[in-house]
């Protein structure tokens, strides 16, 4: 098969599903049980460290 | 050690420049050859100067790496200031042709000028915005200082350098001629260096955070890095004719060429001047209105979203041409569906306001932070809109074009890096506060005003020019001769011109606020910042 066509079919059947499973997973997952709670966190994150890096593993609280 | 590397590379550079500027077959080539044969030659003196010198090792690991961010705030002001200022000033040469002066014909006309207005204003104004603006965010959400020393220093000045180059190219004619890709390969390859001294250094700082947690801005400015590095690499696959020279072959051919190029110019926009600026949105709207992003989950599809459909835009710039009907629709519905991430993010941008829209009344940065996000729903409304085939047969190739790019270029990035300026000179030189609140109100409405003229005037002229293009009379003639519409559109360059006046006029006052404010408004009290708990 010549390879133009090759490519062609694969990402018309193969790459397309893949990148479109891949996408509705990351829908599914930010929607997780647990996730609002984490998500919180982390939206926080700019209010956090604004003068200086965190020194060590516990100052991250 | 390092230093003797230095010097040995900082060495050969000179020799090859000098032999490049006796030997250059073009003037582009030869100014370059003797500038950076000067710089490089600086450098081995000072290097040289400071070898075998003692070390002094201080441990800044407990503070951020802020000195090049303040750099990045200035240069970004500066070249905000240069780029507009050319822009108005082509601006008048459409209105009044004479501009383009006898005396400085082959350099200073509008064929030359233009596209050093938009690298002066999409790379070198917004180029610095996002370096500086990424270099601050990846450190405070990562909380850990940048990775790697002084590279971030050289991603700076090598950014300089190549602003430098790619502007004097453009005045002396050296230009690949590929829109917002101008820049011939010489300086293309001195870009990839730095870019992935760039990459280097953010990517390093995510690495090493402390907190468990990738922000989002993070995620938007990381996409910027990558994409825009494959975009400039495919992009740019040139042959030089001579080594000694500054003009390249591009292997590309025809439509693919073509093809290449729009996938590289809609993806600048798509990645450079959205995606990275998103990560501005991100950091800075939250951070001025002092609570968290409206939707974090929103802000993760809204990621995802963005990059998967952005990529496959492009094609929508080539509708009625040698490109495949099937391609240039499928550019067309991409951009169509692209409506729902941009205009997700802008109400994630929006709503981080909810219940503290009374900011709008007394704070006017954050004001400014908000009608940014308001031209970039305009702007994304009106993309998807014009590159549907049956409206881009009329706005193509007219001026209403150039409205749209501007609404979203100075509404949607120039309001959005004002807002960030005016946040970070305060933080990054420890001052209380701005120098004049009331100063910044005037920046906001003279810009305002300004982009409204803008806009509006090129909807009008734009409309009109492809209306009378395609008028035909009862025997099938055309009406129209191009001079025709060119004489037809001189009211709206006037106003269009007086736009980009008060624009220009409203950056001036910025830069005379932010000067005052390093100046003159009280120093953050040092006790201050020492009482901050460690949380």
């Amino acid at each position: 098969m010549e390879e133009y066509t090759l490519l062609r079919q694969f990402a018309d059947s193969w790459m397309l599903l893949a990148l479109f499973v891949f996408f509705v997973g990351i829908v599914v997952w930010v929607f997780r049980p647990g996730a609002s709670k984490e998500y919180k966190d982390t939206a926080n994150i700019p209010f956090r460290h604004q003068d200086k890096p965190a020194e060590s593993e516990e100052a991250r609280k | 050690m390092s230093n003797y590397i230095k010097l040995i590379v900082l060495g050969l550079v000179v020799v090859f420049t000098a032999i490049g500027s006796n030997y250059a077959r073009d003037l582009a080539y030869q100014v370059h050859s003797i500038l950076v044969m000067l710089i490089a030659g600086g450098l081995f003196i000072w290097t040289l100067r400071n070898t075998d010198e003692p070390d002094i090792l201080v441990d800044r690991s407990g503070e951020y790496m802020d000195g090049v961010i303040r750099y990045g705030v200035i240069a970004t002001a500066f070249w905000g200031v240069v780029g507009f200022l050319a822009g108005t000033f082509i601006a008048f040469q459409l209105a009044f042709p004479v501009l383009n002066f006898d005396w400085a014909q082959g350099y200073l006309n509008f064929g030359r000028l233009r596209p050093l207005h938009t690298s002066a204003v999409i790379f070198a104004f917004g180029g610095n915005a996002l370096i500086a603006t990424s270099f601050y965010v990846v450190q405070r959400t990562s909380a850990a200082r940048l990775w790697g020393g002084n590279l971030a220093w050289f991603v700076f000045w090598g950014y300089q350098l190549f602003i430098v180059l790619a502007a004097t190219g453009y005045v002396l004619g050296g230009t690949q001629s590929k829109e917002y890709a101008e820049p011939e390969w010489y300086v293309d390859l001195w870009l990839t260096i730095v870019w992935v001294a760039y990459l280097a250094v953010f990517l390093g700082t995510i690495v090493k955070r402390k907190e468990p947690h990738i922000y989002v801005a993070n995620w938007f400015y990381l996409a910027f890095i990558v994409t825009v590095a494959m975009l400039h690499l495919v992009n740019n696959m040139t042959l030089p004719v001579s080594i000694w020279g500054s003009k390249s072959v591009i292997v590309w051919s025809g439509v693919q060429d073509a093809m290449i190029q729009w996938w590289y110019g809609h993806n600048a926009v798509g990645f450079f001047l959205t995606a990275g600026f998103l990560g501005m949105m991100y950091y800075f709207i939250p951070k001025q209105a002092e609570r968290p992003v409206f939707s974090y989950k929103l802000s993760i599809i809204h990621f995802w979203a963005l990059i998967f459909l952005y990529i496959w835009a492009g094609p929508h710039h080539l509708h009625y041409t040698a490109l495949p009907d099937w391609a240039s629709t499928l550019g067309m519905v991409f951009s169509i569906i692209l409506w729902m991430p941009s205009w997700g993010g802008m109400i994630n941008g929006l709503m981080t306001l909810s219940g503290a829209w009374d900011k709008l009344r007394t704070d006017p940065v954050i004001r400014m932070m908000v009608i940014s996000v308001g031209f970039y729903g305009m702007s994304t409304f009106e993309g998807p809109m014009m590159s549907i085939r049956a409206v881009n047969s009329l706005s193509h190739y007219t001026d209403w074009t150039i409205g749209h790019v501007h609404s979203g270029a100075l509404g949607w990035n120039g309001m959005i890096t004002f807002g960030a300026l005016y946040f970070l000179v305060p933080v990054l030189w420890k001052r209380e506060r701005l120098y004049s609140l009331q100063m910044v109100s005037w920046h906001f409405w003279l810009a305002t005003i300004g982009i409204v003229l803008y806009a509006a005037s090129m909807w009008v002229t734009g409309i009109m020019e492809g209306l009378m293009w395609r008028e035909v009379d009862a025997n099938g003639f055309l009406v129209n001769s191009f001079a025709d519409t060119v004489a037809a559109k001189f009211p709206m360059y006037v106003v269009r011109a007086l736009g980009g006046v008060m624009f220009v006029a409203g950056s001036l006052i910025m830069c005379y606020n932010l000067w005052m404010t390093v100046r003159k408004a009280p120093a953050k009290e040092a006790s201050l910042t020492v009482a901050v708990p460690a949380e």
